[in-house]
């Protein structure tokens, strides 16, 4: 088991490296800038918010600035000569001159924001990532109670009019997408009758509606894969075995079959939560909830190249993490499965 | 496999726990009680810094919070005291004296003074600060240069060569290189809004590396105008609190006002609909049909023009009559009727109309659009196109990405097709591309709009100089460029305008541009909100904001003219809700409602 967390931890590392660099030189070379507005700016004054923000550097410098965990800064580096070139060491230290020697993202800091000027990306981040998480366990827990149960009661009686009903209310939820159902359940939970509040975050009540919105369509996936796992256990040897031992057939769906028949239902559960949390800015823009899934999709048109930046390691950290630790409860869940063997 | 066990008892309580933390986290804030006014600014503001912003929802939150020297009134928006009790101005016009009133307090109990007015101006100029509008600040004599000559990274020149001088605590003289004649409506512009010094040294002091960030921080930051920072969370809302130290705090009415960043028209219309929010700046085009015949939606012309701007420097846009065919055969009425549709007035100026004194020159026109459309297609075949002719090359019309701009470029394009036989593609591009194209002469024909910082025509005419980092058209001529110079230099103001006028004269004439339409406010606000007045900048001013009691609510309902006014439910308080300073302020309901509001917000 840690042998297998050691060789995710290194991997982890490497993609984390290639996705930094590859969205970095992508970004930079989509045309526009931050500052970039309706009204184009006088040369000298673009130039100097370029500065202010080292877009006039080289874009290696630029990079190395930002990934750190040496901080390049020309007025507070010890690497800087002042000048604007780099040095092994800054030679001309004024007296009691403050020198910052680290920064970037190695050393926790993914700079400042371009667009939301009194924030740092690190702010942002704090401030909106519980929320989204908050907002995703919540359709989480309600695509796994709604999916789960459904697949249940579909497989148990598999063919019969509930399972029918169960199978086109899923693909249903599978293709209606999730704006749909927000406008509609706003229109009758809001303005019809009027039980929660139409957007904002707050209290639980402002949770109800993106929650359920946004868990539907993953409710119906877990339905179908319950469904799928369910029958397939239900059919097996250890099953018979367990009916045949006197078993009730209560005890037989829920302490035996359920474990086998959710397995691919964990399986999904990493990818579905990635979804989840990257998926999220329709609801978030809809309800008008502060997440981070506005962030991901905003920072890019706004060119806001640190917080696109931040985001998107915030995310691959996240799925990664997420990934192994369904990885992880694979082997609590299934005896036959190994992480050594990987 | 011991390891295997342990998770499997722990993991789930771990689970539980990161999901109650995050609980708690995350609703932080959910205790701030109901503000008295709340209303949607439509995005994130990008700072509270008033020196580096630009925009019209960063406008809103600067004014909540600063005071210039001058404010602007609410309805015509002339230059009223703020910081400043009184000002002279020179005989030539070039000399401005403002005289500080003296019970202007920061919200940190510290008197404003003119250091504080000095220390800013220089920072809003410094280079360094890098702020995109301190352009808006070079009619003062060396300010440009303090600006723009930089050595080492610093200013070259020393801030005494600037214009700006403090004669005494109390009083600060500008002088000016020509005459300005907004200069009292520049010192009411948000950028000018003066800051803190003594805070913003504090912090520079406390924190080294971070104090950038430290001074804007809600338990940091020093204001002077009516309200101060209480909680901020980005993309959701700023929360103010009124500011006792304010000198005219018994003029406010508001205890506490939100100000949301909720960037979809249609949650915003929905929050409004429910009573969450009392004012919105943007209902969604496909209500606005609804919306026309009600109370709370009275649009009035806005102080900007949508226009296509043309590439002059490409065949066959080059010449002249093309422009002027392209120009006459755009259905301007079809697209304010079915696009639109909230009240857009059709443009054949670049100048919008609700500039007090300024005549402007229309592009020539015939009696009906049939001879338009006759006298357009006269001209493409005297350009050598159409039947007999050259072929005439497909023209691109360039716009960002909106649903609004594909319809009306879909309209345009139809009309060239249908009357003149110019095919025309359609090309959308995501913003930001969309200005680098721009920019770059990139395009064709390209969507554009202009809205005036200030009511004088030369925030639009100024434009299209010669060279003009604005003008992105490839287009010059030294008549237009002459006459923009001399009504700079002129210091009668009907002369000037004049002067302007037969710059725009020369404009429409040339049509580097295709005038389509002039903008409408289209805000919608709760009939009980009072101090509030539609101007032609849709600009508004959380001091002059109250609550009308029923009584006042009745008496401006009985002045409505007869149509369009349908009583809609309002929101806000029946019993009103006025200043201290006012008599109809009731003690009696204030003592239940002003409880002051605490909150278990740790930061």
């Amino acid at each position: 088991m840690l042998r297998f967390l050691f060789r995710r931890l290194v991997w982890l590392a490497i993609t984390l490296l290639v996705v930094m660099s590859v969205s970095f030189f992508l970004m930079k070379n989509v045309p526009g800038g931050p500052f970039d507005g309706e009204r184009k700016l006088d040369a000298q004054i673009e130039a100097n918010i370029q500065k202010k923000y080292h877009l006039d550097w080289p874009l290696w410098r630029q990079f190395a600035h930002y990934v750190g965990p040496f901080n390049l800064d020309d007025e507070r580096a010890l690497l800087a000569s002042g000048d604007g070139g780099l040095v092994l060491w800054r030679s001309e230290l004024a007296e009691g001159e403050p020198t910052t020697a680290f920064g970037g993202v190695l050393a926790g800091d993914f700079g400042p924001s371009f667009r939301y000027k009194d924030f740092t990306v690190n702010d942002i981040l704090a401030q909106s990532l519980p929320i989204s998480m908050l907002l995703g366990v919540l359709s989480m827990m309600f695509a796994i109670a709604l999916g789960v149960s459904a697949g249940i009661a579909s497989a148990l009686r598999p063919g019969s009019g509930i399972d029918l009903s169960l199978r086109l209310a899923a693909t249903a939820g599978i293709a209606l997408p999730n704006f749909v159902i927000a406008s509609f359940l706003v229109i009758v939970l809001v303005f019809m009758l009027p039980l929660l509040p139409v957007a904002g975050w707050g209290t639980i009540r402002h949770m109800l509606l993106p929650g359920f919105c946004l868990g539907l369509v993953f409710a119906a996936y877990i339905a179908r894969l319950t469904r799928t796992g369910m029958l397939e256990t239900l059919s097996a040897d250890y099953i018979r075995t367990a009916h045949a031992k006197g078993l009730s057939s209560r005890t037989v769906v829920m302490r035996h079959a359920l474990k086998g028949g959710l397995l691919p239902v964990v399986s999904y559960l990493g990818p579905a939560t990635a979804g989840i949390l990257t998926g999220s800015l329709v609801i978030e823009r809809i309800f008008f909830i502060p997440g981070t899934g506005s962030h991901f999709i905003n920072a890019a048109t706004n060119r806001d190249y640190t917080l696109a930046m931040g985001v998107t390691i915030l995310f691959t950290v996240l799925v990664y993490v997420l990934n192994t630790v369904v990885d992880m409860a694979y082997t609590l869940l299934d005896p036959r499965i190994d992480l050594e063997d990987e | 496999m011991a390891l295997q066990r342990v998770l499997r008892q722990f993991l789930p309580v771990l689970l539980l726990g990161a999901v109650l933390g995050a609980a708690v986290y995350a609703t932080r804030g959910a205790r701030l009680e109901p503000a008295d006014f709340v209303f949607n600014n439509g995005t994130e503001v990008q700072t509270l810094d008033p020196a580096t912003v630009t925009g019209v929802p960063e406008g809103r939150a600067i004014r909540m919070v600063y005071e210039g020297l001058l404010v602007s009134h609410p309805e015509t928006l002339a230059p009223l005291p703020g910081m400043a009790e009184r000002w002279e101005v020179s005989e030539d016009r070039l000399s401005y004296t403002f005289h500080l009133r003296r019970n202007a307090l920061w919200s940190n109990g510290d008197t404003v003074d003119a250091d504080d007015f000095m220390w800013s101006f220089e920072r809003f100029l410094d280079p360094r600060t890098a702020a995109e509008y301190a352009y808006m600040l070079w009619y003062v004599t060396g300010a440009r240069a303090f600006t723009t000559e930089v050595e080492d990274g610093r200013p070259r020149n020393s801030f005494d060569t600037v214009g700006i001088e403090r004669l005494d605590r109390w009083t600060l003289r500008f002088q000016l290189e020509a005459p300005c004649p907004f200069f009292l409506e520049l010192m009411a512009f948000y950028p000018m809004f003066p800051v803190c010094r003594r805070a913003i040294e504090d912090m520079q002091a406390r924190f080294p590396d971070t104090w950038e960030k430290e001074w804007l921080r809600p338990e940091n930051i020093v204001c002077n105008g009516p309200y101060t920072v209480k909680f901020r969370r980005v993309n959701d809302r700023i929360r103010f609190e009124k500011n006792p130290r304010y000198w005219d705090a018994d003029s406010v009415a508001f205890e506490t006002v939100d100000m949301l960043a909720a960037e979809s028209y249609t949650t915003s219309l929905n929050l409004y609909l429910t009573g969450e929010c009392h004012w919105i700046d943007v209902p969604p085009a496909n209500v606005i049909q609804e919306l026309r015949s009600r109370e709370d939606f009275d649009p009035i012309p806005y102080l900007g023009t949508y226009f296509y701007r043309v590439n002059v420097t490409r065949a066959p846009m080059d010449d002249k009559r093309v422009r002027r065919a392209l120009a006459l055969t755009i259905p301007r009425e079809d697209i304010v009727e079915t696009i639109t549709k909230a009240g857009q007035v059709p443009a054949y100026t670049l100048v919008p109309p609700g500039i007090a004194g300024y005549g402007g020159a229309s592009m020539p026109r015939n009696a009906t659009f049939e001879e338009d459309l006759a006298e357009a297609r006269r001209l493409i075949e005297d350009a050598g196109y159409g039947p007999g002719g050259k072929e005439f090359p497909t023209v691109e019309i360039h716009y960002n990405t909106s649903d609004a701009h594909r319809d009306i470029a879909e309209v345009i394009a139809d009309g060239w097709a249908k009357h003149l036989g110019i095919r025309a593609k359609l090309a959308n591009q995501e913003w930001k591309v969309y200005l680098d194209t721009q920019s770059n002469l990139g395009y064709d024909v390209s969507r554009s709009a202009w809205i005036g910082d200030y009511a004088d025509p030369n925030t639009f005419i100024d434009l299209f100089v010669t060279g003009g980092d604005n003008n992105k058209t490839g287009w010059g001529d030294p008549r237009y460029d002459a006459l923009v110079q001399a009504a700079n230099l002129e210091a009668d103001p009907v002369k000037r305008f004049e002067l302007m006028s037969e710059a725009e004269a020369v404009l429409m004439e040339e049509l580097p541009i295709l005038p389509i339409y002039y903008y409408v406010t289209q805000s919608t606000y709760s009939p009980r909100l009072g101090g509030y007045f539609a101007n032609v900048k849709d600009e508004h001013f959380p001091k002059f904001w109250y609550w009308m009691d029923d009584e006042e609510l009745a008496a401006k309902r009985a002045s409505y003219p007869a149509e369009n006014f349908e009583r809609v439910k309002t929101s806000g308080p029946p019993k009103g809700l006025y200043p201290p300073a006012d008599p109809r302020s009731r003690t009696d309901s204030k003592a239940g409602k002003r409880k002051v509001v605490r909150t278990t917000e740790g930061d």
